[in-house]
């Protein structure tokens, strides 16, 4: 399939095929294949340094991979002639340390891609901005530094920001692994929330019972493959492989 | 004022501590001159020197090699060699390599002033310094940072602008601070090329009426009040940017 040809919503939002990568000698993935289709939401779990994170990174070309082929809404990603702004617009991406610019309040993280990068209107992001920090229960605190917010605060943040840019898929990279537990509901209840309204999404948590919720399907990665996969209610209730039973007896 | 004037008259006739830049009008004229000479020296190298620190910085973090190497030559060479060295070498060297021109009297004249040639030698002394600091600066800013604004469509030069030199500029203030204060200090070295700083006017007056210890002390409060006016001014600053819960 080439990048020109029209993509539509009968087939995956994002393809990933045989896809292999390694720092230097060290492989981190070893073959990796799976597709998600619109609306859909997907959790991967696995030890940690199975390459959960190289993966997501990957989708969004944070990293280059080196065989095999992934496409998000028709478009290779790792094709030398693509337009990464257009792919980053596609997909957006939280992460575990929320990675909030530090230097500006939480509207302005909201405010900035928009206005830097996709050079929107001032006022009318503005608005936007208010009404995503509204919707991610932060209403009051759109003027607070990342510096005078908690960890579940700020990883909310992180979300709107995000949402700003207004993607079609977004990837959550362990965003509750860094938070205390009582803040780790108020950001899940965000996600849950962003899924029911059929945001595309692919998770990389730790949270089983929130997973078990939220997926569609699963995925288990060790070592740098897909070991196992199914809908989370098979896959919980009658893991197959053992690895997965003994990373689900250990985490459970 | 006049009587103010006067009173320094006096002051010489009974003392003999001779402040001629005070009741001499030619002198006054000259001091005056040295005065905002040094301060615009100071401004135009404090301007061009932060410049080249925050332009060289982000070329070191070039793809390309031999950018990166030139950065690096550059800074070596300025920072190796003595800053009286260069500032000859730009004005005798470089200086007598560029054609001379016309100037408005009909005579023939060097095309840049040794005011130039001093602002330009002093600009890309400070200015190595600066892309050190700035270096340092941008080291301090955590690669996940940069990730997430690359994640979010940035390129390059957004993310450099918008996200980590401001993190940067918060991190190597104290030392930039330093630097800056070092380099209108530093403005003395015009002297060497008659550019007609506070230094070089001062010593025209002490050779004129031979009141060398009364220059000499006028020459130092004045550097104490200009370093302590940019100290002052650089800490204002470093409270305005300073941001609750982040770093410093
Ligand atoms: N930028 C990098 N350079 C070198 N090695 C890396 C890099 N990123 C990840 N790795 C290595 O790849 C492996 C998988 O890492 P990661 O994808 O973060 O795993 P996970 O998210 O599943 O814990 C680890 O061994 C890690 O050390
Ligand atoms: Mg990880």
């Amino acid at each position: 399939m080439t990048a020109t040809q029209a993509w539509t919503t009968d087939q995956p939002i994002v393809r990933i095929a045989d896809v292999y990568k390694a720092f230097g000698a060290v492989d981190v993935l070893n073959g990796v294949s799976l597709n998600v289709m619109k609306g859909e939401v997907i959790c991967i779990i696995g030890p940690s340094g199975s390459g959960k994170s190289t993966l997501l990174r990957c989708i969004n070309a944070l990293v280059p991979i080196n065989k095999g082929s992934i496409q998000v809404e028709g478009q290779e990603v790792h094709d030398p002639k693509l337009d990464k702004l257009e792919l980053r617009k596609k997909v957006g991406m939280v992460f575990q340390q929320y990675n909030l610019f530090p230097h500006k309040t939480a509207v302005q993280n909201v405010m900035m891609a928009p206005i830097t990068v996709l050079k929107q209107d001032k006022t009318e992001v503005e608005a936007r901005a208010y009404a995503l920090l509204k919707k991610v229960r932060l209403e009051g605190k759109e003027h607070s530094y990342p510096g005078e917010l908690s960890g579940g605060q700020q990883q909310r943040v992180a979300i709107a920001r995000s949402l700003a840019m207004n993607p079609d898929v977004m990837l959550f990279d362990e965003v509750t692994a860094a938070l205390d537990p009582e803040t780790v509901k108020e950001v899940l209840v965000t996600i849950r929330e962003l899924a029911e309204e059929g945001m595309t999404c692919l998770l990389v948590t730790h949270e089983m019972g929130f997973a078990r919720e939220v997926a569609d399907h699963m995925y288990f990665t060790d070592r740098g493959v897909i070991v196992e996969q199914g809908p989370p209610k098979e896959f919980f209730a009658n893991p197959k492989d053992p690895r997965t039973q003994e990373f689900l007896g250990q985490i459970l | 004022m006049e009587a103010f004037f006067v009173w320094f008259q006096w002051l010489y006739d009974e003392t003999g501590v001779n402040l001629t830049y005070f009741y001499d009008s030619f002198d006054r004229g000259r001091m005056i001159g040295g005065f905002f000479t040094t301060i615009w020296l100071s401004v135009v190298c404090l301007f061009f020197s932060t410049i080249i620190g925050i332009v060289g910085a982000w070329l070191q973090g070039s793809r390309l090699v031999w950018t990166r190497r030139i950065v690096q030559g550059y800074i070596q060479f300025f920072r190796n060699t003595p800053p009286l060295v260069q500032m000859y070498f730009f004005f005798f060297a470089l200086g007598n390599l560029l054609p001379r021109v016309k100037n408005e009297f009909g005579f023939m004249e060097p095309m840049l002033g040794n005011f130039t040639w001093a602002a330009i030698s002093l600009s890309f002394f400070a200015g190595a310094f600066n892309v050190e600091i700035f270096r340092s600066g941008i080291e301090a800013v955590p690669e996940s940072t940069r990730e997430a604004a690359e994640a979010l469509g940035y390129n390059r030069l957004q993310s450099y602008m918008y996200v980590v030199l401001p993190l940067a500029f918060r991190v190597c203030l104290p030392a930039l601070n330093n630097n800056l204060v070092n380099l209108v200090k530093t403005t003395t070295l015009a002297y060497a090329i008659a550019v007609p700083e506070l230094l070089y006017v001062s010593n025209q007056i002490w050779s004129d009426s031979v009141n060398v210890p009364e220059m000499m002390v006028t020459l130092l409060i004045l550097y104490v009040a200009l370093v302590g006016l940019l100290v002052w001014a650089m800490h204002r600053w470093e409270r305005a940017i300073r941001v609750p819960g982040y770093g410093i």
